[in-house]
């Protein structure tokens, strides 16, 4: 790509980020408090009169603000949820003002550990405070205050995402119309918890760690973080869409006896690109928070560990969509999402897409996904303006 | 709006809980909320049949009944509605047992086996009867377990489900004349409205 006029007809086009600096003080879960904090986040599409056709994309695992369009006409890809966001898909851009942020804590210009603590003039490091997805969801809130969006037309997440603009639903009920929630779950499975504590230790045992205050030291532990998404690479993709993907097949070697060359699978060379692309651009203390903030959550806990008593404060109306092949957050915690929003009398809507692609199917183009999510967002926007709750 | 919903339309009371199950493009439950206030869910397992849900924005959620119901809790509606679907289940009795400790009370729509035409047709053609309202051969058909009016009033009385309400409907004006006199013959549809 050269120009502008090389880019897709369906995108945002060009994005520039922008960044907010909200004063504090800012009380988090963990009773710790930061004096301030910077946000950065990018817009799509336009504010309407009435600051009612706003949007909020919550933040998945390692997802930031940039969710769609382009940087630069240099740029080999679009933001990380460009199939889903633009002039004429799912979220259009036509209809609707799309916020996407990188969250508290993150490591594409919001504060988060490799930013400096103002009070020691050094990095964060290890140091920073513990997060919950209320941090953010309180945090994304302020943002909504800046725009002027008192009420978001939806708040829509994937994944972590989609906890967030779960937790949106209870903690500020008045404040969305709509909440979508992709490949999510109520809270981690034991296996989930696993793998996340797997990929933590594959960073902390990496000798460059330095107990977390690698920037200071100059060592940064790349190979631990590339373990790490690697780890995490595996759980989002399928066994059969790794197989479709790969198979057996080899990039380097033979099985030929007598010759002593290891042999080396595509599926490796694969999964070491992904893992290296990754730990050059993610900070291994914002991935060991990140992973720590989904482990903690639990949509329920001081709802008595119940999930209707939870879902009967919401005041939305809710769209939930799972994956067949995705077991990372399998089908069956959708269900027990839309179980609890059926017991508590909110209205949802739940579909069950057949995919081979696994946990990143939310991500990837597929023809059911986007016709449902389209048809849900199409009825978004024509209610818009008349802002009624049911 | 088909005959047959156009009868649960109206027996269903203003703001009432209703499931709808196998709830297809949702044109009952958006009726039923526009008009009646009504608040509930269509449960369906075909992607064409929950887009046209979701296009309406009838809430609606993807599941299979031939599994049960066992994620609702006991009278957690006032009604719930199966409305040509009986005759696809696996189990139909189960099925309505089911309604009947999910909802409160139960309206099933299914397709009358004993009406002329399929008598007529099995008995004269020695084939299984493929028609407007039939319209599958019997190796593609979704309805497995067909049956008459006569056989669920049998299946009424062997389970003390109590009929509140029935009626029969006929979409040809032949047969919607003669339907009342001898309904199992002349209907093509059957409303029953039952609780325990």
């Amino acid at each position: 790509m050269g120009n502008t006029a090389d880019l897709p007809a369906n995108s945002v086009g060009i994005v520039e980020p922008k960044s907010h600096t909200f004063p504090g003080p800012f009380k988090l879960a963990c009773g710790r408090v930061l004096d301030e904090y910077t946000l950065r986040y990018e817009t799509y599409g336009t504010l309407n009169a009435d600051r009612s056709n706003g949007v909020l994309i919550c933040h998945a695992l390692s997802g930031h603000h940039h969710a769609a369009g382009y940087h630069s006409t240099s740029d080999k890809r679009p933001g990380w949820w460009d199939h889903y966001i633009g002039p004429g898909k799912p979220i259009d851009t036509n209809k609707f003002f799309v916020v996407a942020l990188n969250n508290l804590g993150g490591c594409h210009g919001s504060t988060g550990p490799a930013s400096i603590n103002p009070q020691t003039g050094r990095p964060w490091g290890p140091d920073f405070p513990p997060l919950r997805a209320r941090d953010w969801v309180h945090s994304q809130a302020q943002l909504a205050d800046l725009l002027g969006i008192e009420c978001w037309a939806a708040v829509v997440g994937g994944s972590l995402g989609g906890m967030q603009a779960m937790r949106w639903s209870l903690e500020y009920p008045q404040r969305l119309r709509h909440c979508v929630v992709i490949a999510s779950a109520m809270k981690l499975s034991a296996q989930n918890i696993a793998f996340n504590e797997t990929a933590r230790q594959a960073i902390t045992s990496d000798p460059n760690f330095s107990d977390g205050r690698y920037l200071e030291n100059n060592t940064l532990p790349r190979d631990g973080l590339a373990v790490a998404r690697m780890i995490g690479h595996i759980t989002y993709l399928s066994d059969d869409g790794l197989g479709k993907k790969f198979g057996r097949e080899l990039r380097s070697g033979t099985f030929e006896q007598g010759v002593e060359e290891l042999v080396e699978f595509q599926v490796q060379s694969y999964l070491r690109y992904q893992g290296d692309s990754f730990s050059g651009s993610f900070d291994p203390n914002t991935y060991i928070l990140m992973t720590r903030a989904l482990d903690y959550f639990d949509l329920a806990r001081e709802y008595d560990n119940d999930p209707v008593k939870a879902f009967s404060h919401a005041r939305c109306k809710f769209l939930l969509v799972s994956f067949t092949s995705d077991w990372r957050f399998a089908p069956e915690r959708s269900r027990e999402i839309v179980d609890a929003l059926m017991h508590a009398n909110v209205p949802v809507s739940y579909a069950e897409v057949e995919s081979p692609m696994g946990h990143d199917a939310f991500l990837l183009p597929n023809e059911r996904y986007e016709k449902i999510f389209s048809a849900y967002m199409d009825n978004v926007a024509k209610e818009g303006q008349s802002g009624v709750l049911s | 709006m088909r005959k047959d919903l156009d009868i649960i339309y109206n027996w269903i009371p203003e703001k009432s809980r209703v499931l709808d199950l196998g709830c297809g493009d949702g044109a009952l439950l958006q009726r039923l909320s526009r008009h009646k206030n009504v608040s509930g869910y269509g449960l369906e397992i075909d992607p064409a049949e929950i887009q046209k849900c979701i296009e309406r924005g009838v809430s609606v959620v993807e599941q299979n009944l031939d599994k049960g119901l066992a994620n609702f809790a006991d009278h957690s509606f006032d009604t719930v509605v199966m409305s040509q679907a009986l005759q696809t289940l696996r189990f139909p009795h189960l099925a309505v047992e089911e309604m009947l400790r999910v909802g409160r009370e139960c309206i099933i729509t299914f397709p009358n086996f004993g009406q002329w035409k399929a008598r007529w047709h099995l008995a004269f053609s020695g084939r299984m009867p493929v028609s407007d309202l039939l319209p599958y051969e019997w190796y593609d058909t979704p309805n497995i377990h067909f049956c008459t009016f006569r056989d669920f009033e049998v299946l009424c009385r062997q389970h003390n489900w109590q009929i509140l309400h029935r009626q029969v409907v006929s979409e040809s004006k032949v047969s919607a004349a003669l339907k009342d006199f001898l309904p199992n013959l002349f209907g093509e549809t059957a409303i029953y409205h039952l609780t325990r």
